[in-house]
């Protein structure tokens, strides 16, 4: 047996060694061979996720099975092409945020390495796992590593917003709890392709309560995701925390929506009998009004930062559209569309953190203060990435709503979806350029502080801005890739077809 | 015994509902715990209830099921973290904001002040 055959599995012991490693004495007390240590396991990470990419493009889904016991008894980790795509994604949001905050930002308090260590680890461990109870110790694990970042450096603002976030997904977990005894009631199992394949055998009876517990489910990944009502906390928890861990939180969302479209997309899909499609009904609505609601946020924000969250709960919406429009093209469009928004929102994040750096007093705020000294380049990439955002050519932004756009075939649908989607995008067109107007050109006065960024900063959020305009080129693979993860998730996986793939 | 078993926990379910509805990170806290407590009953019944069997096959044949069993067993642990995590950053919020309520200011109570007009 060669290394290779564990491949699945490293991009949860990697940063788990990594985190540990790191508490050792030698390690911990210089935060020099802390940041070489962590930017050189990140590299790893991103080759492992890329190779895991190959492995799954050639030989299809992968499945390892913990201590060689087999599905439903034992715990697998499940690898098919959405899930090695999502662990390169993270792999590559890790390698940038560690370099961006390697420039100082890991310096406001402690143990700031192995928490991102342990937050990457959890990520991974939830786009892995093969189960619904694992899912939910991974929740867990990346959710208390984003606790303690979201409070990293401390300050009463930070305080403030992370008892809201602490809170609501300390609610959030017990739901989940409750909504994993309800299935396991009626299933007798938590192993996702056995809860598949035992949906549509229920009696009538049981059928009612599994679908409360289903869409318990539902409650419980909307939150995390910032699905409509559940949105509330997102603004002032990613606006408040450091740049680099909002860039980080980035994908945190996107572990919501992958949940959303594993458990109600797939396991509650067009297979599952009487239960067939349950959150359709409900997700369509919310996918709808969770894009007009951050739209009209986006055009009340006051800030750089507020208004990156705001946009994040626009994209949400957007993906969670895909989700309910429930057919492979539509998934495609989605995966694409979920890959480009992580990227650029990371950016912008990590950007207002240059920005806010740069103008003093005034942080990201739109008002008039002095120009900053690095104003030229700040502005281009700006500029960019609020191509990137608003989804105009020639960025990915554009691809993907194009894409989305083209999946509608409803006519009913395409007048919703087209309409929203696209004056969303005409709101984020007229608030970033405001944005960028105040904070670039409405100057008084030159800046005399010698106050630059640092280049690694620039190279952080160099290499995402380099992504968006490569998604665009290599757009034909990318696509062709989503596709397979589509087709993938639409097919479903069942018991028998998982214990097959192991041998 | 299963009223008795899922009128309790209701019943406990209830209780943490009503405290976590109160705006103060304590009595938050308090919720929480008896929400967790809720919860890892309810795992508990949902292998069904048995009496006086073992978690392990002893050859009888007359087992309870022990997955619910190992999944509270995680349930508690994670649950414990949590709340102290949770009362460490109320404490926290509390030295820094300078009271305990969950917005970080006490509401502004209007009843109150017109009565003192």
């Amino acid at each position: 047996m060669s290394l290779f055959d564990h491949l699945v599995i490293f991009p949860i012991l990697i940063p788990f060694f990594v985190g540990v490693i790191l508490l050792f004495p030698s390690l911990s007390g210089s935060l020099e061979k802390q940041r070489i240590f962590t930017i050189s396991a990140n590299l790893l990470m991103v080759i492992v996720a890329i190779s895991l990419l190959i492995k799954v493009q050639q030989d299809g889904i992968q499945m390892y099975a913990l201590g060689d016991w087999s599905a439903p008894f034992g715990i697998v980790l499940v690898a098919d092409a959405f899930s090695a795509l999502m662990i390169a994604l993270s792999a590559l949001l890790g390698l940038t945020v560690i370099l961006y905050a390697s420039a100082g930002e890991d310096k406001s308090g402690a143990f700031f390495h192995p928490l991102i260590m342990f937050q990457l680890m959890g990520i991974n461990g939830a786009f892995l796992t093969g189960d619904a109870f694992n899912l939910f110790v991974f929740f867990e694990v990346l959710l208390i590593a984003s606790y303690s970042l979201m409070i990293h450096g401390g300050g009463k603002q930070k305080i403030q917003a992370n008892i809201h976030y602490v809170f609501l997904n300390l609610i959030g977990s017990s739901l989940f709890l409750f909504a994993l005894g309800t299935l396991y009631g009626t299933l007798g199992t938590l192993n996702f392709a056995d809860m598949a394949d035992k949906i549509p055998l229920l009696s009538d009876s049981e059928q009612l309560i599994t679908k409360s517990g289903a869409l318990l489910l539902l409650a419980v990944f909307g939150l995390k995701a910032a699905m409509l009502p559940l949105h509330f906390w997102l603004p002032k928890a990613y606006s408040s925390t450091s740049a680099s861990v909002a860039a980080l939180f980035a994908i945190m969302t996107k572990v919501g929506i992958y949940s959303i479209w594993r458990v109600h997309g797939v396991m509650f899909g067009d297979q599952a009998g009487e239960l067939a499609n349950i959150a359709l009904p409900w997700l369509w609505p919310i996918a709808l009004l969770t894009i007009a609601i951050g739209a009209i946020s986006v055009l009340a924000s006051q800030s750089l930062r507020v208004l990156c969250s705001n946009l994040v709960i626009v994209s949400v919406g957007t993906l969670l559209v895909t989700i309910s429009l429930n057919s492979v093209q539509a998934s495609t469009a989605g995966i694409y569309y979920l890959v480009h928004s992580t990227i650029a929102c990371a950016a912008m994040f990590l950007l207002a953190g240059l920005i806010q750096q740069q103008r003093g007093k005034a942080e990201d705020r739109f008002v008039t203060a002095r120009a900053m000294p690095q104003s030229a380049k700040l502005g281009f990439v700006f500029a960019l990435l609020a191509i990137g955002l608003i989804g105009m050519p020639p960025l990915s932004g554009f691809v993907g709503k194009a894409l989305i756009l083209q999946s509608v075939t409803d006519a009913k649908q395409m007048t919703w979806v087209w309409s929203l989607i696209l004056v969303a995008g005409l709101i984020s067109l007229i608030a970033l350029s405001r944005a960028g107007t105040s904070l670039f050109w409405r100057t008084s006065g030159e800046n005399t502080s010698a106050l630059q960024g640092h280049p690694i900063q620039y190279l952080a959020i160099g290499i995402l801005v380099g992504l968006l305009p490569l998604m665009v080129l290599f757009g034909g693979p990318l696509t062709d890739y989503a596709q397979l993860a589509a087709e993938q998730l639409n097919n479903g996986l069942s018991l028998q077809q998982l214990n097959e793939v192991a041998k | 015994m299963e009223v008795v078993y899922s009128v309790c926990v209701g019943f406990m379910t209830a209780c943490g509902i009503f405290l976590m509805l109160r705006g103060h990170t304590f009595t938050l806290v308090i919720g929480l715990t008896l929400l967790s407590y809720a919860v890892n009953l309810f795992l508990f019944a949902s292998g069904g209830l048995t009496i006086g069997a073992p978690a392990v096959l002893d050859g009888s044949g007359n087992y309870a099921d022990p997955l619910p069993q190992a999944l509270v067993l995680t349930a508690i642990v994670i649950g414990f973290a949590m709340t102290a995590f949770a009362v460490i950053l109320a404490m926290r919020g509390r030295a820094d904001l300078g009271n305990d309520h969950v917005d970080g200011e006490e509401p502004i109570d209007r009843l109150a002040r017109e009565e003192k007009a």
